[in-house]
């Protein structure tokens, strides 16, 4: 365990974050996304991020006493999706009705602000490491 | 004579840079649900290193479970009492963990500056100009 870990443990934050962050990119982009038939319109996903000890990333760390992330896998939201009565849409079914991606656009931008910040707090905390490891390189000097 | 000259900057460095690792990992799992944050009490692992605590059992036999805290390699982690835990069971707070990281951070590097100075105070006695 030393500052090195710093930057696996970081890391591997900052991959995580980047799977929410094109999980909520892609929400975005289909929540206006209709279907005529319920089972196939698009629905929202979110990763499930879980905590992974330093000796499962190969490092060799005994006391497992920092710990990186990992996406355990991505979940589809069980919310259902949006009847609407468009008899004109194309894709319509037989009674006229279309369904809407089950999308929450607020709840989208709220996760993708969390993430940006938490993105944003690991790279401040591989440069403080890097700046550190650079003073001990440099110690003596 | 040459053995002890950082005093306890040597090992302070050890276990800052220790905590630093256990900070980050908790930053880096502000967003897992479960997740509990841990912290190095820096106080008590540095006094136990020191030989300040209560005398360690000697283990003598193979059998015999060496407690850690003596060795600043293996400092205590433990777990963080949170002021408001959250729905999910994180227990990350992200201004106390950035505060403690900052902490860690300044800490640090006073006792590089400390090394640094005793550094340069043996190069001055040595060259003696």
């Amino acid at each position: 365990m030393s500052l090195f870990d710093v930057f696996n443990v970081s890391g591997s934050a900052m991959n995580a974050e980047t799977i929410r962050l094109n999980t909520t990119a892609s929400n975005l982009a289909n929540a206006e996304s209709v279907n005529g038939d319920a089972t196939k319109v698009y629905r929202a996903r979110h990763p499930v991020f879980q905590a992974v000890m330093n000796s499962q990333m190969g490092l060799d760390d005994a006391a497992d006493a920092s710990s990186g992330v990992r996406v355990m896998g991505v979940v589809e939201s069980t919310t259902p999706p949006v009847q609407t009565y468009e008899p004109n849409n194309p894709l319509a079914d037989k009674d006229g009705y279309v369904y809407s991606s089950n999308v929450n656009s607020i709840e989208e931008m709220a996760n993708m602000i969390s993430a940006n910040r938490s993105f944003a707090t690991d790279v401040e905390a591989i440069n403080t490491a890097r700046d550190l490891l650079l003073k001990v390189i440099s110690m003596g000097h | 004579m040459f053995d002890n000259i950082f005093g306890i900057h040597e090992q302070a460095l050890m276990v800052q840079g220790q905590r630093m690792g256990v900070l980050a990992g908790n930053l880096a799992n502000a967003d897992t649900p479960g997740y509990k944050a841990r912290d190095i009490d820096f106080a008590a692992v540095l006094s136990q290193s020191q030989g300040d605590g209560a005398l360690p059992l000697a283990a003598t036999d193979s059998a015999h479970i060496i407690l850690s805290g003596t060795d600043p390699a293996s400092a205590d982690v433990k777990y963080r009492n949170p002021y408001q835990a959250s729905l999910d069971g994180n227990t990350v707070e992200m201004p106390v963990e950035q505060a403690a990281f900052s902490e860690t951070n300044v800490r640090y590097q006073a006792s590089l500056n400390f090394i640094n100075g005793r550094i340069s105070e043996l190069t001055l006695a040595i060259n003696g100009s």
